[in-house]
């Protein structure tokens, strides 16, 4: 029998009960409509977290005292110094720029604005290693880094905390008791998904957070950046290395320090997705299921409804394929009938869900047409048994039957 | 004349043991092509098995079945089917159109089984509506048709495809005189004008009037077969 004409007897069977049909195709509706919405919205958040370790800086490596076993800081744990900044800058070929760094905690002020931030000793390459660009102004002079001046560079957060709609530049700010001039204005990153607010920050010369915030000559981190982004495996492993010798850590031992790169941070966030999206992917499972199921259902009651109809084609020289192919075209076009209405739905749910959540949207084309493929499964599954049944009928029987 | 189909000492034997039945026990007739036979009997004789197994529904439990000298009875499934389609053509009782689906589209149902284009089958579906009076009726499903124009339509179904062989069971078993002698005037002259050889059941001997040749049947053989001149 030519497909075409069945196509068309089946289509005109599922709008023949139309209210049937939509309540029938709703199981799958709710089911692609899921599927969809969770693998949008996933691939969104983590298109977002890439792009934020972009701005973070792809090829980052931070350097810390302290083993990750033991927390954070362990208390002996000896702590890193411009010496080892400058020992990484010459000795490991796979590292970029190098850009050690103290932090504190400060309020900064100007006139009757004041501002809770954190005040970063550096270098200029701390603009490179963290993909800070300036706005307005300038960076540091060699002549402002040797002598530790009372200049700054600040974010966009600090500038509209504390200047509103006053010119930054020249102006004078007090950071803790110290007076320090604006130098320059960053470029604003905007918020990230980890580490909240990027513009919330004041960057200083090294030396004067050292003598005149924070008292000591330690670091709090060192900075680094691979030549490149492939090299930060190998970056990881030349730090790892050239300070496990220059700290004096016997082979065997732990490390007394760490190397984080972005691409484990990128690793545990893709966990905690993993996890979320083999949930959701559990339910629409279920419910693609729950669907199929009402279709079988229907198909079912729909053969036993149309036995005469079956019987007349039968007697007029159908074959049994041709009645059970007709029967599983029908709970086909019901089933991917289902799977494009819960696409839409499923497309317009995480466009908007994106959009109240600030995600950037982007369809994910093989969740399209694996959703679509999945609603055509759904109705050949769940549609042979009932389309099977249609096709073994006795002819004489169906005609007879009432 | 050219014999059509015979049966051969044919059985169909229903159930098993002490619920066994025969509905037909050893019934031989052979039928030429062009003859209009009427099939009667009581209820109970063995004719509409006889009906069924002429028209590839039923097989024989013992016996042959021919038809042009094909053995009907040794077909499987599909291939039964397969002659259904090209061969034989079927008019019932309660007409068994399809409900909410045009006359046109009804008269259409056999084509599109044989795989033939759309406008080949709407052509050919017209022409035999015409056949039988029903040329302006073709838009109407069969709720919007008295019965005499639903038997029509059956008719016009069963012969769009050009039949070796029409089967009817009781076809004006439903309708009054009127329309019973309208529906018996289209076979005689499909009959005449066309050679379809027509086999019809009917307890009606006022239907039987109408064919060339009578065979009764009683407890599923035959007792009495009449010929008569056109």
């Amino acid at each position: 029998m030519i497909i075409g004409s069945t196509l068309v007897m089946a289509v005109r069977e599922v709008r023949r009960n139309t209210m049937r049909s939509i309540l029938t195709g709703l199981g799958i509706v709710i089911g692609v409509a899921a599927v969809i919405l969770m693998v949008t919205i996933g691939d969104s958040a983590s298109r977002k977290v890439t792009i934020d370790i972009g701005k973070l800086g792809s090829n980052l490596l931070i350097v810390m005292p302290g083993s990750e076993r033991r927390g954070p800081i362990a208390a002996t744990a000896p702590p890193l110094t411009s010496a080892d900044a400058a020992a990484i800058a010459a000795a490991a070929s796979a590292v970029g720029q190098v850009a050690p760094a103290a932090s504190k905690s400060v309020l900064a002020v100007v006139g009757n604005h004041n501002h809770n931030t954190l005040a970063t000793g550096s270098t200029n390459a701390y603009f490179g290693v963290r993909s800070y660009a300036i706005a307005r102004g300038r960076a540091f002079t060699d002549a402002e880094l040797q002598a530790g001046a009372l200049a700054c560079v600040i974010g966009e957060t600090v500038r509209r905390e504390l200047f509103r709609n006053q010119d930054p530049l020249g102006a004078t700010l007090r950071v803790d008791r110290l007076s320090c001039t604006v130098v320059g204005v960053l470029v604003s990153k905007g918020s990230a998904t980890l580490g909240g607010d990027q513009d919330d920050l004041i960057v200083m010369p090294l030396l004067a957070v050292q003598r005149r915030l924070t008292g000591s000559t330690d670091l709090g981190a060192v900075f680094v950046s691979a030549i490149d982004e492939r090299s930060t495996t190998r970056a990881k492993t030349q730090i790892e290395q050239l300070l496990r010798q220059r700290r004096r850590i016997q082979p065997g031992q732990a490390d007394d320090f760490m190397v984080q790169d972005m691409k484990e941070i990128t690793k545990t966030l893709g966990t905690v997705t993993g996890i979320l999206t083999a949930l959701l992917a559990a339910i629409a499972a279920v419910s693609l299921l729950v669907g199929g199921i009402g279709i079988m259902n229907i198909m079912l009651v729909s053969v036993t409804e149309r036995t005469r109809e079956i019987g007349i084609r039968l007697s007029i020289g159908a074959l049994g394929r041709e009645v059970l192919f007709q029967f599983l075209v029908e709970a086909v076009v019901l089933s991917t009938l289902g799977g494009l209405i819960g696409l839409v739905a499923g497309l317009v749910g995480s466009a908007l869900l994106c959009s109240a959540l600030g995600l950037p949207f982007a369809i994910v084309p093989w969740v399209v047409v694996l959703a679509v493929a999945f609603s055509v499964a759904v109705g050949v599954g769940f549609g042979y048994f009932p389309a099977r049944r249609a096709a073994a009928l006795d002819p004489i029987e169906a005609l007879r039957h009432e | 004349m050219t014999t059509l189909l015979e049966l051969i000492d044919v059985t169909r034997r229903y159930g098993k043991g002490d619920a066994e039945v025969f509905a037909l026990a050893g019934a031989t007739l052979d039928i030429a092509q062009g003859e209009f036979v009427a099939v009667m009997g009581p209820s109970g004789s063995g004719k509409s098995t006889c009906l069924n197994v002429l028209g590839g529904l039923d097989r024989p439990t013992t016996g042959s079945y021919f038809f042009r000298g094909v053995d009907v009875g040794a077909l499987d499934r599909d291939q039964l089917a397969r002659f259904r389609r090209h061969y034989l053509g079927f008019v019932f009782q309660g007409y068994n159109l399809l409900a909410r689906t045009s006359a046109l589209e009804n008269v259409e149902l056999p084509l599109v089984y044989r795989g033939i284009g759309r406008r080949e089958r709407r052509r050919r579906a017209l022409g035999a509506l015409a056949e039988v009076g029903l040329a302006d009726r073709a838009g109407h499903t069969p709720a919007e048709l008295s019965g005499g124009q639903q038997q029509r339509v059956a008719i016009a179904r069963a012969i769009v495809t050009d039949p070796a062989l029409l089967l009817a069971d009781e076809p004006t078993g439903n309708l009054d005189t009127v329309r019973k002698d309208e529906i018996m005037q289209l076979l005689v002259g499909l009959n005449r004008d066309r050679g379809i050889t027509i086999v019809m059941v009917t307890h009606e001997p006022e239907m039987a009037a109408y064919t060339t040749r009578a065979i009764h049947f009683r407890d599923g053989v035959v007792e009495r077969d009449l010929r008569r001149a056109a």
